[in-house]
């Protein structure tokens, strides 16, 4: 058995001299981020420096580990997929809707699908969030125990005790410029506060040139695979075609999963073997979706913890090299779980370092969880919400919009 | 970043020095940090206020003794409660005496249930048992795959509906619990580790399903599967499940981020079972009971020194780093050495994460972001540098330094600053060895130190294994000082 002192001098030491290293040589961080731009022009978000040591890119032609699945090429016609038996009853409904739906708005543009509301389904558990809001607007007036309410419901919503802190000082300061007395007034402040630090709508970005790719990043088990099948459905809905990457290689399964996706939404599917480079998985599916004239590449990836360093080293490479064929990476979507606390931030912002991330989707906001960690990252990184996850089925990941969102987390009814 | 709860104190102990007992005000000034450390870790609200009261009860009026510093003894307090309240000792699965031992998994979508699953298989079989693993979650696609392809890498068996029922999606999990528990008895298998799907606490109709499986197979363990990094609604979701299923204890995972894991200590306070096992890694074998007090330190972001040394051993060759140790006392460390122990470090995970669990490091050290490309860097130049320039950096000159900047594809500025550092380490180290080697080779070394102030001398304490989970009073005061002293430590280095 090593003894513990020398353990831990050497970790020691070694970590003396990196850090001694490191405050010198540290280049001014912070500014990271800049606002996502608004045109949706690509310029390719500039690539992390290049990194010193083995670490080679080249996508390479590594042809033989990859395999690329057609679901449509087979015998199977794309009706047949749609209506096969991976649907429950109430998609195959939902589906026949769609199709008629689609068939009245024709070509033009397929209309706004009958989108669950925020109010519905964030209400389905009545949260001790509406709890403290209903206690406050009881009482006309504001008053001390007002604020302290105000601040355990943001706590308990997972908005996060500095930023809720942060978010009241600039509330209190409304009050004060405003003279504002009531309760009611009060709770429309603050919604009006939180609106605008969710920041304004910012929908999905096209490439120019085809394919536009997306790439889905974040923790494990935040729901990246199901997005993806929903996005999935939602473009092949909107008519546009679809190729699927299985960048997760390291989950067991995980590839078959975004395939009984793919097969449902008549996507194509790419996938290399398990264990394999996901970076050539994504490369493969981009020249796929080219030479097919695909529009659009969903690359998933697996899972990381964003503390593990070797794995966001090689998520950024999947990043750039995503890039470097045809088309051009538009979105990095950060998937994230509604039930996320305070770790959400170090998520958001290890990702973002790693891969540049251009917006976060929020899923499972139909359990009891809000969410909050939401306001830290847009506040904090300037990262807005682009997508929520109101439920299972497809329909259900729709458009954030800031104002409904508020509106739901205050509903009192 | 997170502040450490020894950050928190500090302005307000200085005022406390020479009091001999905590006023209440003192003790309200505290509270409010106590608050803020635990809300960030994500404790949940309610669990927060009755633990102050609680430490507020127990530190009014606390005797402060003189020889202690109050910091110190209130911390002791809270560690205390902390641990007390995560329940004090480590599950013990008894198995039942007619088998199969039945254990259930439930939780919400993505917590980790089908990996965790099969980790506890492999758990079992490391226990000398004969797991049965059964795939119940038939909604998510390809979650039997997954559990099959889980459980082949741990040599385990799978029952599960029907390949093309699976695929169907039309499966009832209900059924396939139902023979779940004959097909394990056929086969011989005495525990069988049911895996259910996902799902959310106040999905009726679901959390009906997972009731209907657990009468189905009587589970003997019923475990709800929480991820580390869940915020505010653990405790709620925990409640839920609890009142549908009875649970008998929580499996936490995904602890190997940076995630405090307040959620854990919530659980355990509003239902009242245990945290009984804890996955810390992606790979199979991370996995293992759970130790209480260890989550404790973490919670208040204090270190852990614990889990650190067991890494520490895992990752360094002991010959090798007891040699690494004694040359660099003797000053004679070069940069092999150090590449060698770098090469070892890395493995322990990333640096913040290791720096996080040596207790006493300063703020300051730690809010230092240091990513795997500085490492990088420092390791190009290192192996550019021939081998009697690494055992004598004195060697290196102008032509030299322009040499390895080249080959290293650094400037040379970073080249000298390397070999300055290094030298004044290894200086440091020196000096701090001259006093201090003899007596701790022959094992009866002194706790603390005095000189340095640098951080490594933290890790220089010798602390016995057993008191690593809770350190003594002694040895949080030992540590204490070099985190004070520590200030403007290697930060104004260099």
């Amino acid at each position: 058995m090593l003894e513990p002192i020398y353990a831990v001098l050497a970790v020691a030491a070694v970590i003396v001299l990196i850090i001694g290293f490191v405050v010198v040589r540290r280049r001014p961080r912070g500014e990271v981020l800049e606002p996502p731009p608004s045109a949706p022009s690509v310029t390719g978000t500039e690539a992390p420096p290049e990194r010193v040591g083995p670490d080679d890119e080249g996508p390479g032609p590594q042809g033989p580990e990859v395999e690329v699945v057609d679901p449509m090429g087979g015998i199977l016609a794309p009706e047949v997929v749609v209506t096969g038996p991976e649907l429950t009853e109430e998609e195959e409904q939902e589906n026949i809707r769609l199709a008629e739906a689609a068939e009245l708005a024709g070509e033009a543009g397929v209309e706004e699908l009958v989108r669950p509301s925020f109010r519905d389904r964030l209400a389905r558990a009545r949260s001790a969030f509406s709890g403290y809001i209903g206690s406050i607007l009881s009482r006309t007036d504001i008053d001390a125990e007002t604020w302290e309410e105000l601040e355990e419901a943001m706590i308990r919503a997972d908005v996060g005790i500095g930023p809720a802190t942060e978010l009241l000082d600039s509330v209190r300061a409304t009050v004060k410029e405003r003279q504002l007395t009531t309760s009611v007034e009060l709770i429309e402040a603050v919604k009006a506060e939180m609106v605008e630090r969710l920041g304004a709508p910012a929908g999905l970005r096209t490439a120019d040139a085809p394919p536009t790719i997306w790439l889905f990043v974040g923790v494990n088990g935040v729901g990246k695979t199901t997005t993806i099948g929903k996005v999935g459905r939602r473009l092949a809905d909107e008519g546009r075609s679809v190729v699927m990457a299985a960048g997760d290689t390291f989950r067991a399964a995980a590839a078959e999963q975004l395939g009984t996706w793919a097969e449902r939404c008549g996507a194509e599917l790419v996938r290399g073997t398990e264990g394999g480079d996901p970076s050539s998985v994504v490369f493969d599916a981009v020249a796929a979706a080219d030479s097919r004239g695909a529009d659009v590449v969903l690359a998933d990836t697996a899972g990381r913890l964003h503390t593990k360093s070797n794995l966001m080293e090689e998520l950024a490479k999947v990043r750039r090299v995503a890039d470097k064929g045809a088309g051009s990476v538009t979105e990095v979507l950060l998937v994230l779980d509604a039930t996320t606390g305070q770790n959400g931030l170090a998520q958001a912002r290890q990702f973002t370092e790693a891969t540049d991330v251009t917006g976060v989707v929020l899923t499972k906001l139909d359990g009891s969880a809000k969410g909050g960690i939401v306001f830290a990252i847009a506040s904090e990184l300037g990262i807005p919400v682009k997508l929520v996850g109101l439920g299972e089925s497809a329909a259900d990941l729709v458009d954030f919009d800031a104002q409904e969102f508020v509106d739901a987390l205050f509903s009192q009814d | 970043m997170f502040e450490s709860l020894s950050d928190r104190f500090e302005g307000i102990f200085t005022r406390l020095r020479n009091k001999g007992r905590l006023s209440e005000e003192d003790v309200d000034e505290v509270l409010r940090e106590i608050r803020l450390a635990l809300l960030e870790a994500d404790v949940n609200l309610s669990v927060v206020k009755s633990l102050q009261s609680r430490i507020r009860e127990r530190a009014v009026g606390e005797e402060l003794s003189r020889a202690l510093n109050p910091a110190l003894q209130v911390k002791k307090i809270i560690l205390e409660e902390l641990t007390a309240t995560l329940g004090g000792e480590t599950l013990r699965i008894t198995y039942a005496s007619k088998p199969p031992t039945v254990v259930l998994m439930a939780g919400l979508q993505g917590s980790g249930k089908t990996t965790n699953s099969a980790k506890l298989a492999r758990w079992f079989k490391s226990q000398g048992r004969n797991p049965l693993l059964v795939g119940a979650d038939l909604q998510r696609p390809a979650a039997v795959a997954q559990l099959r392809t889980m459980a082949e890498r741990v040599d385990v068996p799978v029952y599960s509906a029907p390949d093309d029922v699976v695929a169907s999606g039309q499966g009832d999990p209900v059924d396939v619990a139902k023979g779940a528990v004959t097909e394990a008895r056929r086969l011989g298998r005495d525990v069988v580790i049911v895996d259910t799907a996902g799902r959310l606490a106040i999905d009726a109709e679901l959390m009906d399903q997972v009731r209907r499986i657990s009468e189905e197979v009587q589970p003997d363990y019923t475990f709800l599967v929480v991820d580390a990094m869940t915020g505010q609604d653990a405790v709620g979701v925990a409640e839920s499940f609890h009142a549908t299923l009875e649970l008998d204890g929580v499996i936490l995972t995904k602890l190997d981020g940076d995630a405090r894991g307040g959620a854990a200590l919530s659980v355990k306070e509003v239902v009242g079972r245990p945290i009984a096992f804890a996955s810390t890694g992606e790979k199979v074998e991370d996995f293992d009971l759970f130790h209480p007090d260890r989550l404790a330190g973490r919670i208040l972001g204090e270190g852990d020194l614990a889990t650190l040394i067991e890494k520490a051993e895992e990752v360094f060759e002991e010959e090798q780093a007891e040699a690494a140790a004694a040359r660099l006392m003797e000053g004679t460390f070069t940069f092999d050495d150090f590449l060698e122990q770098m090469q070892a470090l890395k493995k322990m995970g990333p640096l913040s994460g290791v720096m996080g669990m040596l207790p006493g490091v300063p703020k300051e050290v730690r809010d230092v972001e240091i990513d795997d490309r500085q490492i990088a860097r420092i390791e190009g130049i290192i192996r550019s540098m021939t081998i009697r320039e690494r055992s004598d950096p004195d060697l290196i000159d102008g032509s030299r330094r322009e040499r390895i900047a080249k080959g290293s594809g650094t400037a040379p500025g970073e080249v000298t600053q390397l070999v300055a550092q290094f030298k004044q380490m290894r200086q440091m180290m020196q000096q701090m060895g001259g006093n201090k080697l003899a007596k701790r080779k022959s094992k009866k070394a002194k706790k603390g130190r005095k000189g340095g102030g640098r951080v490594t001398p933290k890790g220089q304490k010798q602390v016995s294994k057993a008191s690593f989970a809770l350190p003594s009073l002694e040895e949080m005061e030992a540590q204490l000082p070099d985190a004070v002293k520590g200030r403007g430590g290697p930060t104004g280095a260099g």
